[in-house]
This record gives C-alpha cells, structure tokens and sequence, in this order.
C-alpha cells in the first residue's frame, strides 16, 4: 500500500513537470495558432484584407466586429519590409505578431501624429546591417524590430458606426506591406 | 513485474495529472497580471512582449491576436458583479461609465471567441453608438428580446462573454482598481 502512494507521488511530480513542459512546448506545436489559420488566405508580405466576422466564420476568435481589418503575413528572410497605413477619420492602429502571436509592438494613428503611418520592419540582423548614413536619414523613420523572422501585422480601422465601416475598409484598402529589394 | 507495473502507474499518473493541468489553467484562464474590477478582469501584460508562459500557451491555442498594449486593452466579463454566470435567457443590464479612452466597443462571444448569432445582426455598440444620460451615464440592456434604448440581442444563447474593449487608453499595466478605471456594474435577472 505505502508503495503504490509513493508510486503515486512520484507521478504527481512527474506531472508537474509535465505540466509545465507542455506549457512551454505548446505554442511551438500549435496547429490552430493565428499564423497558421491565415496563412491559406493571406501570401506572403503583401496585404490583405480580411472578410467581416459574422457568428459561423471568423478567421480569428475574439474579433472586434466594430472594426474592418487586414492582415500582412511577412517573412523577412529576404529583406526588410517597408509598411505604409493612410490612417481613417475615426481610429486606426496597426499591431505587430510574432510567429507564435506574441504582441511585441502596436501603434496607433495618434500616436505616429500624421496621415500616414510609415514605419520599416526588420530583424535585428538586418537593422545592425543597416549603413551608418542611412541610419541618420531615417531619423524620421519608424524602425521596427521583428524578434522572429515572420510574423504578422494587422492593421486595423473603427467603423464607429454601421455606416461608416466602408469608409474603415476603403481607408485600409490603402495600406500595403512591400519587401524591399 | 511489480516495478514495471508501478512505473506505468507513476506515468499514467503523471500523463493524466499534467496534462488536466495544462488544460484547465489554459481553458480557465490565469490570474498572473490580470486586473479585477467587479465583474470585469482584463490581463493588459498579455498585449506585450512580456506575456507570461501561460496566457503564450493559451494564445496560442486558441489562434487569438491579443491587444497590443499601444493600442488598447480587453476587459472580459464571464459573470455579472455577484459572481452569476452571463446567460443569454436573462436580462443583463450595464450601466455607469467607462474609462477614459478614445473610443470603446462592447461585444458579446460564445466562450469560443465566436459572436453570438441574432436575428438582428447587431454583435456590439460602439462609444458613438450608445445614448447616454445627461451626467454621461449609460444602460445598456443585453437580452433575448428587443427592448428600448441601447439593447444588444443575446439570441438566446446559453453561455456568453462580453468584451469591453479600450482604445488609446491610459488604462493598461500600471491601472490597479476601479478608481483608476470605473468600469460599468454588470446586473443580471433570470425570469
């Protein structure tokens, strides 16, 4: 009897390494993360938009139906990526993923202060990379660093109300994400 | 024999002990970072880089973008302020205010992320879209029937979540309690 309970001991505390080893192995084995749900609809670094959800199709859960939005699947293995956003009258924001949908950086229209939003997304490879003379020209250039090598950026528009959601999709139908050289 | 059976055991116990875990802390959500405030709780760490190992695993699994931080952050309410599941057969009233924040929207999921099916195809209010009261106070009502005023259809589902969400809001990491962020009650009465 003393046996089988430390028997059982013994494979709760295995459990607990198991618990926690499958914590960390989850997100590098998931099949139904972001990134793999879109990556059918959505090419490679170029940007697309997505459909509205309605109760029986959504591409992602948790969408807000307030807003229209599109998605840019990048990889940046073969160069950085230059992203340009003409903001909407109401709200926009883009936000940057990394492969396993962890959000390293979002901005919003206020905050870039202008009708466009520009900004250049690379490694860190690449940005160490980067001349020295273009790094002072690009003082006025937003550079991001991208952790993982792809990735996803939605960019997203209010419609604050039903009517004016064309006017958030045709401000997105704007936006494009472009590798360079 | 006796030992070969008492490993088989120790990791059945172990399989079953450390994967129910996973699933329950993944499925039900964690407490690190997360703020309470009545029946509202948001995890604002979750839209940073910062993210625990845990909410990493969950946003994973189900294929969510969260929040970025720089954009804004998601209140969930899975029950009303006395701890009562939301059930779409009762009426849930919501009143007070928000936050300070830009814009806000308010939308109801079934606990899968999908929104919640209705004959009027009204899945949420938008800030511009509520009518208030002279002192900026708002009711919103949330039932299977059509009511007057600012009314979101439930369809009649059984289980639902509403979703609070802030845009360019100084609420975020650092927000503590209702005085930094009053968030509206949430009252439910079931027939």
């Amino acid at each position: 009897m003393i046996r089988w309970l430390f028997w059982l001991l013994g494979g709760l505390l295995l459990g607990g390494i198991v618990h926690l080893g499958s914590v960390l192995l989850l997100p590098r084995t998931a099949t139904q993360d972001a990134y793999t749900r879109l990556s059918p609809s959505a090419p490679a670094n170029s940007m697309v938009p997505m459909p509205a959800a309605t109760p029986d199709d959504a591409v992602l859960p948790f969408m807000d139906p307030a807003f229209a939005f599109s998605v840019c699947r990048y990889d940046l293995t073969g160069g950085p990526l230059k992203l340009r956003v003409p903001v909407s009258q109401a709200y926009t924001a883009v936000s940057f993923y990394t492969r396993n949908g962890v959000a390293y950086y979002a901005i919003n229209d206020r905050a870039a202060g202008r009708k466009t939003i520009e900004l250049d997304l690379m490694t860190p490879q690449q940005h160490a990379d980067l001349p020295d003379d273009e790094e002072v020209t690009s003082a006025d250039r937003l550079i991001i660093e991208s952790p993982t090598a792809t990735g996803l950026i939605l960019v997203r528009a209010l419609g604050p109300e039903p009517g004016l959601m064309p006017m958030a999709r045709r401000a997105l139908s704007g936006a494009q994400c472009r590798q360079q050289g | 024999m006796r030992l070969l059976f008492g490993f088989l055991f120790a990791f059945a116990v172990a399989a079953v002990f450390g994967l129910g875990l996973t699933q329950y802390a993944l499925t039900r959500g964690t407490a690190f970072g997360a703020i309470t405030i009545g029946a509202w709780t948001a995890w604002p760490k979750t839209g940073t880089a910062d993210i625990d190992p845990y909410a990493r695993a969950a946003v994973a699994r189900s294929g969510e973008l969260p929040i970025g931080s720089g954009d804004g952050v998601a209140f969930y309410a899975a029950t009303d302020d006395t701890g009562r599941p939301l059930d779409g057969r009762c009426v849930v009233t919501m009143s007070g205010i928000t936050p300070a924040a830009r814009f806000w929207t308010l939308a109801l999921y079934d606990p899968d992320g999908r929104l919640i099916p209705n004959t009027a195809n009204r899945y949420g209010f938008t800030s511009q879209e509520i009518t208030r009261a002279a002192d900026g106070n708002f009711q919103i009502v949330i039932s299977a029937r059509a009511r007057s005023g600012n009314w979101l259809p439930t369809g009649g589902v059984d289980r639902y979540v509403a979703v609070l969400r802030l845009y360019d809001t100084p609420v975020g990491v650092a927000t503590r309690n209702a005085k930094d962020a009053p968030m509206p009650a949430v009252a439910e009465s079931c027939p």
